[in-house]
């Protein structure tokens, strides 16, 4: 036993050791080995590439870049010093100096936190010499965006600080770095943004750098980002959101050639240098928190709003394709439309008479629609049955979902179905067509964002098909060839029925067939349009109150060969012809002449503010509306 | 066959060749951890690797003239070189120079040299003789207690420097004393009293002596029930239950009152003493540091290792005194779990094949002397690859014939080559 003693220790010690050392080494889970990245000897730099250019559709520079320096920290590196002297030079009170620090923290304690975001060149300069003395905390530079331009806000969008969301679905991004939140910053991300070339360094205990990591085999390049070119044309959108000033609502424009998107206003807007810079987060708190004007609300293509009489134009379309209604066919207005067994009235301005489609659409007569969109359910063995065949008619015009396009937000919009109203509306099957007789006006459960309406329109400019509407033009200079983009979409409608509706709708500025919108023709140009008037409502001390119409147009034109379909609404902007109309022609005078001389109408529509009519439901007390 | 033939063909080589493979080894591991961003020649005498290599170089030197000189020198000589040692570590207060807050080392020009490591070798000689006299029985209480004033006293000179860690390793003489009959007692006694150690740190005293008392009394009674001759064995075990809770206090009030903050830290991390994490972490980030950083190494190796100078950690110091005793983390992070399991075989193979020559011994002097040698190793070993690991307290001892040092290397090289002369000639006439 003596002799063996030391045997059996020198043997079970180099046992235990041995499964120490597999326990360190094989099965230990955090250990470094997997990967060099965990290695805290191994900092990663990053080499960020400048962000692509957004020119618009003339080449016009939108969108550049700016340098801007973060303040970066590593909490784990942070050693004592003068917080007062540090706070004094980044301009921040040592109550924001211990926030930051604490979120910083809770990120992360050896990986790089954005303290202080997006200074100027100016403060960079000031704090560069100092900031040696901070141990902890470095200056990253940047790029940031640089807006050329002071429209356009709701379509170029902005970049930000990537969230959490962001980092944890998509392991490319660092916290600190900046990614598209909203337009086509958000929808073009991938191809703005290049690839962020990345290098390992070796470093030392005390942080020195040794060198490169395995002499840099792991490195890559920055690759750059891609310039891309966008629809719009920055001159037309300009314009808009001028005529929009003090009003509420969106203006959509598309060629209709290509469902190159021209125009995508929406009001009221702001300008997009405001999500620039040091300021960012304070401005857009008051935009985000401006809940009575929410100028970050992209009506274009978010407000769902009943298209009212411009949908008087699909309904004929449907009428003659299920050949309910002929050309010729005429039904008589009694200064409205009566309806069911009470004799309901839908009232109507056309000033009586007998109507056929061509001046139905051009005296917008309820009367006439309201029979013909009878006729088409009534075809049919059920309103259900029947509702659902014209629901599929509607639908291809690319109403009631979504484009899936390259906008990075928009709304499905609502084409009532058969089965919608059996199923949720009237939770019944014993409905009658005359209870969802205001569709056949564009009213009821009809519902569209003023970029579908806008698609509508170029649809009937193209008579019968349509492009998907889209924002990209070019990148890298090369054309887009998505068949999504470039393909067309074919309605159910027959070719042959555009004709009559494009007449009524070319005689709504007609003086002598008295069309709703004779006044606002525009000299030299034949435009093809279509008033609209909604009745809108509102919830007042839960009450429902009925508020000032909204006032809506759609046009197209030239009337052959259609270089632009446009879609207006204005909020309580009262009937159709009153600003929308106006706007519509304006913007159709600037886009294909070049210029506006129709000087009275522009000064009467820049001159309109609307906001009297907007602070009315807020204001608490009575007040009347469609003055 | 002449003398020097069979002097060739009975040296012992297979333990040579694992000494020159752990000396390679090692001076691989400290190229790897000195090596600076553009390598010089390996004989740059300004870099730790080719001081090294010329440690590794005047060892051969070593190695040739211990082998050369008869083996019946050591022996004889002995107690001389045992008193010589011992003037050396004496000198030190006089003449040592201060490193590192101890004052261990005698500096000649730009060399320094390290008394303590010639000290083992020495110790040995003279415990060897002591035992292996025919008139040392180790039964009795005297010579029990001469073994122990040669074992004991280059410690305790040591211990003045201060260098614990060195005197520490002198506890590896009671396992030679062990195998050579001093009662078992002994060790029953200190592991014992080890355990009672670590017990009253881990769950306090006050639990420790309650346990400590109703053991006591449990075999007390046992006794009572049993024994006939219960009136001297009750006087014993009342006796040790006095002198065990004595102890028990005497570890909490030094452990808390003489020791300071840092050596408690040592003991906090090891045993897990520490509950609150915060504090936990707190004390691995400034004292455990060293023991942190070398087990992330280690672990960062992997099954494979990373390659020879590939080692991220190695590279960037993060292990301090890596050149020295925490030479194996390099092992470890360089060339993985298969090299170092791969160095521990090593070391084992070596330990277990100088007891097995040890044995083979037929003069008491030389198998007292190579037990010894392995017994010293060992606890090297043990000491030192257990606090790289963080299974061990941190205690600042080499790695024999890896850890950077000419010092070091020489002490090991002579304690070693020794017992292969004594080895080579034991059938010899003396």
């Amino acid at each position: 036993m003596r002799k063996l003693l030391l045997y059996l220790v020198v043997v079970s010690v180099g046992i235990i050791y041995t499964g120490r050392l597999s326990y360190l080494q094989l099965f230990n889970e955090n250990k470094v080995a997997t990967n060099f990245l965990n290695d805290s000897a191994i900092k990663t730099v990053y080499d960020y590439p400048e962000r692509g250019f957004v020119y618009d559709r003339n080449g016009e520079l939108l969108v550049a870049n700016q340098p801007s320096y973060d303040v970066m920290v590593v909490p784990r590196e942070v050693e004592n010093f003068d917080i007062e002297e540090f706070c004094k030079l980044l301009n921040i009170s040592p109550e924001e100096y211990e926030e930051n620090l604490t979120k910083a923290k809770k990120y992360s304690w050896r990986i790089p936190s954005v303290f202080v975001p997006q200074m100027s060149k100016k403060e960079y300069a000031f704090l560069q010499e100092k900031m040696h003395r901070f141990k902890g905390f470095y200056i990253q530079k940047r790029s940031i965006r640089n807006y050329q331009t002071s429209v356009g806000a709701n379509v170029l969008g902005s970049i930000g600080e990537v969230s959490n969301a962001d980092l944890q679905k998509n392991p490319y991004y660092q916290s600190g770095e900046l990614i598209g939140k909203t337009g086509i910053e958000k929808s073009y991300e991938d191809v703005l943004r290049g690839i962020k070339g990345v290098k390992y360094i070796q470093k030392d205990i005390h942080n020195n750098v040794i060198g490169p990591f395995e002499n840099g085999i792991h490195d890559t390049l920055p690759v750059n980002g891609k310039d891309i070119q966008i629809t719009i044309d920055s001159k037309l959108q300009e314009y808009g959101e001028k005529l929009m000033i003090n009003k509420r609502g969106g203006i959509v424009a598309i060629e209709p050639s290509s469902g190159e998107i021209l125009a995508l206003v929406s009001a009221p807007s702001y300008n997009p240098n405001l999500l620039v810079g040091r300021q960012r987060s304070k401005n857009y708190s008051e935009l985000h928190y401006d809940s009575i004007n929410r100028p970050l609300y992209d009506r274009g293509l978010l407000a769902q709003y009943a298209p009212g009489s411009p949908f008087k134009t699909l309904n004929a379309l449907v009428a003659l394709q299920e050949g309910v209604i002929t050309p010729q066919t005429t039904y008589t207005c009694h200064h409205g439309y009566y309806y069911g067994r009470s004799n309901r009235k839908m009232g109507c301005h056309c000033g009586s008479g007998k109507r056929n489609v061509i001046n139905g659409v051009a005296k917008s007569c309820n009367a006439y629609f309201a029979n013909a969109y009878r006729q088409i359910i009534s075809k049919y063995d059920s309103p259900r049955e029947g509702m659902n065949v014209w629901s599929n008619h509607i639908k291809s015009f690319g109403l009631g979902d979504y484009f899936n396009n390259d906008l990075s937000t928009g709304r499905k919009g609502r084409i009532p179905t058969g089965d919608y109203y059996t199923d949720q509306y009237f939770k019944h099957d014993r409905w009658h067509v005359l209870n969802t007789i205001s569709n056949a006006i564009g009213q009821g459960q009809v519902e569209l964002t003023p970029i579908q309406l806008a698609n509508m329109t170029a649809t009937i400019a193209n008579r019968g098909h349509y492009y998907t509407p889209h924002i990209i033009k070019k990148i890298d200079g090369e054309d887009i060839d998505d068949p999504h983009f470039t393909d067309p979409k074919y309605t159910t409608i027959a070719k042959k029925h555009f004709e009559p509706v494009i007449e009524g709708m070319h005689d709504v500025f007609s003086m002598e067939k008295g069309g709703t919108a004779r006044f606002l023709n525009v000299p030299g140009i034949e435009i093809c349009g279509k008033t609209g008037t909604a009745e809108n409502f509102t919830i007042i001390d839960g009450k429902k109150t009925q508020l000032t119409d909204h006032s809506i147009f759609v046009a197209f034109a030239p009337k052959d060969n259609p270089k632009i379909a446009i879609a207006v609404f204005v909020e309580n902007g009262y009937y159709g012809a009153r600003w929308a109309g106006k706007i519509s022609s304006l913007m159709i005078e600037l886009y294909l002449k070049g210029e506006v001389t129709l000087k009275d109408m522009e000064k009467l529509v820049l001159e309109k503010s609307l906001e009297e009519e907007y602070a009315k439901p807020l204001s608490g007390k009575p007040f009347t509306i469609n003055e | 066959m002449n003398r020097e033939a069979k002097f060739v063909k009975k040296i012992d080589w297979f333990s040579i060749l694992l000494y020159f493979l752990l000396v390679g080894i090692g001076w691989i591991n400290i190229y790897s951890a000195s090596v600076t961003e553009e390598p010089t020649s390996i004989l740059d005498m300004s870099q730790l690797y080719g001081k090294q290599l010329f440690f590794i170089g005047s060892s051969i030197m070593l190695i040739i003239l211990i082998l050369s000189i008869e083996a019946k020198f050591y022996e004889r000589f002995s107690s001389i070189i045992y008193i010589v040692s011992l003037i050396s570590l004496l000198g030190l207060m006089v003449l040592g120079k201060n490193i590192n807050g101890a004052t261990s080392w005698y500096a000649i020009g730009s060399f320094t040299l390290q008394p303590s490591e010639f000290a083992k070798s020495a110790t040995v000689l003279a415990l060897a003789k002591y035992l292996s006299d025919i008139q040392t029985n180790i039964n009795y209480f005297k010579h029990q207690l001469i073994a122990f004033a040669i074992i004991l006293t280059p410690p305790l000179l040591i211990m003045l420097q201060p260098d614990a860690g060195s005197a520490m390793v002198y506890m590896a003489f009671f396992f030679v004393l062990y195998r050579e009959g001093l009662p078992a007692i002994y060790l029953w006694i200190g592991f014992l009293l080890i355990l009672l150690f670590i017990i009253t740190l881990k769950v306090g005293y006050i639990y420790t002596i309650i346990g400590t008392v109703i053991l006591g009394l449990i075999c007390i009674f046992y006794v009572f029930k049993k024994e006939l001759k219960r009136h001297r064995k009750t006087t014993l075990a009342l006796t040790s239950l006095v002198a065990a809770i004595s102890f028990i206090l005497a570890v909490n009030y030094i452990f808390y009152n003489v020791f300071q903050q840092h050596h408690r830290d040592r003991f906090t991390l090891v045993l897990g003493l520490e509950k609150d994490p915060d504090k936990l972490e707190k004390i691995r980030k400034t004292f455990g540091f060293n023991t942190n950083q070398s087990q992330i190494a280690i672990g960062s190796g992997g099954f494979w290792g990373k390659g020879w100078l590939q080692g991220t950690r190695t590279k960037g110091d993060f292990v301090p005194e890596q050149d020295t005793d925490y030479i194996f983390t390099t092992v470890g992070e360089e060339w993985g779990f298969l090299g170092s399991s791969m160095v521990i075989f090593l070391f084992v193979a070596l330990l277990l094949r100088i007891l097995h020559r040890a044995e083979q011994q037929k003069n008491k002097f030389s198998r007292v002397y190579g037990y010894s040698v392995a017994a010293i190793l060992f606890f090297h070993f043990a000491i030192n690859i257990g606090m790289v690991i963080g299974l061990f307290p941190t205690v600042g001892i080499p790695l024999p014939f890896f850890s950077y040092g000419g010092s070091g290397l020489w002490g090991f090289t002579i304690l070693l080559f020794i017992f292969i002369k004594l080895d080579a000639n034991r059938i010899n006439e003396w």
